[in-house]
């Protein structure tokens, strides 16, 4: 059931690289709440039950309902428009985002135990893989914050293969997720938005040398 | 005392942010100062002793604690002086000074962390403060700054969480229990390779935003150009200090393990590369402080290639970092004297700083020196040690590269500084501007901070040296 989640959490991954609207993308983030909500419930029903329900209010309230409610709230706030813009086509987004996940695979085989022993840690790479390469290939600052949120899905992902022993890892990487992600989509989304109208990256290479 | 001291400064930092009334700000800063040394004289008391459960002051820590203290005085003097030259509204001034003191609280409790995970959260801490202290100016390129500053961080302090779930999943394969450094020191041998290499590098590279070397030194950079010279003064120092100090305990425990040689030689291509990027943007920066920043990471890579060459190396290593601290902080300490008198931050704009503030000149002038590791500089005995343990490992190739690469650096070093200090512009803009007198008292600490950097190479008090053995003993 757990690597079924997994699974179609990186079809929701291809879904955020071809995504030609905004708000795809958002839903496709949405979805990957519900999901990581899932795979938390199923990988740590183990831990004690306060941990395990502020786990997992976590991911459903912040990841599947306020990121996703915020970042429609910034595009309208700061009024953006749809198309993501990538620098790539989507057809070489798509190709090299396969390329990457078959590789893992690949690679993970040649590790002690296989891919489903190491299951967490592929996927992870591949979401982690996939924000960064987000990052680099939109122009708008927002789908960088947006690359942003996947990669630290990802960190999140990877804290579960520690989990179950060490549930203080994975707090702190929920700490790390809601402060991080309050910090760059609050205080700087907002800021930004007010001094530059267009809200591009275009904008923001002043400072170089 | 590690708890006092956390729950004062808090409090502190509350206080200073909502008083807002200029004499009980100045005493707050005043009492934080004092706590800052208290801190500082206890710990080194009671070292090598576990306190509250996740602290543990250590030789390494406590060196550069010291260091720490001694260039928060200072920094919150040259803050006043600012911040007086501005004529900021108290709301600015109250949100620069409690975010400094913040930024100041987390990184002196990130050198006594002896946890990963609360070393880990404590770097965090420095990143939400240091981007405040960027902001200050409110301008469009000082929020271009720390936006960049933020997302880099955030970016590079996700690495480190990785970093640190590999290093759980060792320990747990190795049942060393919690990931104190100190418990995975002990265990080291029993880690399996492929989690401790994948470990290593995602630290190493996380932190490296933090020590500003290759491949995330752009987030300091954009952050001390736009920071105001004071805060920048932080940044090149103290904050680099602390990657560094995660740095070492990092190699610290690999080091004692079969993939040494690897991870030398990943801290070898880091600093190489750091190197060359610093060299090649030296030629063409056309700010002073970005002139600074590039050059803080040209001494980082100097001070990491040292690391990995044996105890002669760390030791030399850990005597450049506290050099460097003290000389690029005088340095960034003048560029805001400089800035009220040429009223400009370009290069090109410069000239005549020998007429108009002859002791600042002076502090340059020395500061030159020092920087570029000329005697009597005491970053020429460290560089010594450094290459003398790059002879002796028989890395004389990279000695060669490394002399090639710093010459580049010191003429683009010379060229820049005194054109600021002689060069004479050919017609004058209009005479009657008044140019600001800066008074000499300014420049005395930092006078100060320089005659400390030549002492100390010249004659390092007993304790010091002991301090640093110790540190050089932790490895092994």
């Amino acid at each position: 059931m757990i690597n079924l989640l997994l699974i179609i959490f990186i079809v929701s991954l291809f879904v955020c690289v071809t995504a030609i609207r905004l708000k795809t993308f958002i839903k496709a983030i949405a979805f990957q709440g519900l999901l990581l909500f899932g795979i938390f419930f199923l990988r740590l029903n183990e831990i004690n039950t306060v941990n395990l329900v502020l786990l997992l209010l976590e991911t459903l309230i912040f990841k599947a309902i306020l990121i996703p409610y915020f970042l429609h709230y910034l595009i309208k706030r700061n009024k953006i428009t749809r198309e993501t813009e990538p620098y790539v086509s989507n057809f070489a987004s798509l190709f090299i985002i396969t390329f990457v996940v078959m590789t893992t695979f690949f690679l993970a085989n040649t590790l002690k135990g296989g891919v489903f022993e190491n299951i967490y840690f592929v996927i992870a790479s591949i979401t982690i893989f996939t924000g960064l390469y987000l990052i680099i290939s939109r122009r708008k600052i927002i789908t960088h914050v947006m690359g942003f949120i996947i990669l630290e899905n990802g960190v999140v992902i990877l804290s579960l293969a520690v989990g179950v022993q060490m549930p203080m890892l994975v707090n702190l990487g929920i700490l790390l997720d809601i402060f991080v992600t309050v910090l760059v989509l609050g205080i700087f989304a907002i800021k930004i938005g007010d001094f530059f109208k267009e809200a591009e990256v275009d904008h923001l290479n002043r400072l170089k040398d | 005392m590690i708890a006092i001291y956390l729950i004062l400064s808090l409090l502190i930092t509350l206080s200073v942010f909502l008083v807002r009334k200029r004499a009980v700000t100045i005493s707050l800063v005043v009492l934080f100062v004092l706590l800052q040394w208290t801190l500082t004289v206890y710990e080194y008391l009671t070292l090598n002793t576990v306190q509250l459960l996740y602290f543990t002051p250590d030789a390494i820590g406590i060196i550069l604690l010291t260091v720490m203290s001694i260039l928060a005085s200072t920094s919150f003097l040259y803050s006043f002086i600012y911040l007086n030259s501005r004529g900021d509204s108290p709301e600015i001034m109250a949100i620069y000074l409690s975010a400094l003191i913040l930024l100041i609280t987390a990184i002196s409790t990130a050198y006594l962390a002896n946890h990963v995970a609360i070393a880990w959260i404590l770097v965090e801490i420095t990143t939400l403060s240091s981007s405040v202290l960027i902001y200050h100016r409110r301008t469009e390129r000082s929020l271009e700054g720390s936006w960049k500053y933020i997302f880099i961080c955030s970016v590079s302090v996700s690495l480190i969480f990785m970093g640190i779930l590999f290093l759980g999943l060792a320990s747990q394969q190795a049942k060393a229990g919690e990931l104190f450094y100190s418990n995975l020191i002990i265990h080291a041998k029993y880690l399996d390779e492929f989690w401790l290499k994948a470990a290593f590098l995602f630290i190493f590279a996380g932190y490296t935003a933090k020590v500003g070397l290759f491949p995330m030194y752009t987030a300091g950079i954009d952050a001390k150009d736009k920071a105001p010279s004071p805060a920048s003064a932080i940044f090149s120092s103290a904050l680099m200090n602390v990657g560094f100090i995660g740095i070492f305990r990092m190699y610290g425990i690999a080091a004692r393990t079969n993939i040494h040689q690897w991870a030398s030689s990943v801290l070898i291509i880091s600093s190489l590369l750091s190197l060359i990027i610093a060299a090649a943007y030296m030629l063409r920066v056309r700010s002073f402080k970005r002139m600074f920043a590039y050059s803080s990471v040209e001494h980082m890579g100097i001070a990491v290639v040292g690391l990995s060459m044996g105890p002669l190396g760390i030791f030399g290593s850990i005597l450049h970092i506290i050099f460097h601290s003290f000389t690029k902080a005088g340095l960034f300490y003048q560029y805001g004297a400089v800035n009220r008198v040429i009223k400009s931050k370009f290069i090109s704009d410069a000239g005549e700083y020998f007429e108009n503030n002859t002791s600042g000149a002076l502090v340059l002038l020395l500061g030159f020196f020092m920087v570029t590791a000329i005697p009597p500089s005491g970053m020429f005995i460290s560089e010594y040690f450094i290459f003398k343990s790059l002879f002796q490992n028989g890395y004389l190739w990279l000695i060669i590269v490394f002399a090639i690469l710093i010459t580049v650096i010191i003429w683009a070093l010379g060229e820049n500084i005194f054109r600021l200090l002689f060069y004479h512009p050919p017609a004058h803009k209009d005479n009657n501007e008044i140019i600001e007198k800066i008074s000499v008292w300014e420049s005395v600490p930092q006078f100060a901070l320089m005659a400390g950097v030549i002492y100390l190479g010249f004659n390092p008090p007993d304790s010091l040296v002991q301090l640093i053995n110790q540190a050089v003993k932790s490895f092994g």
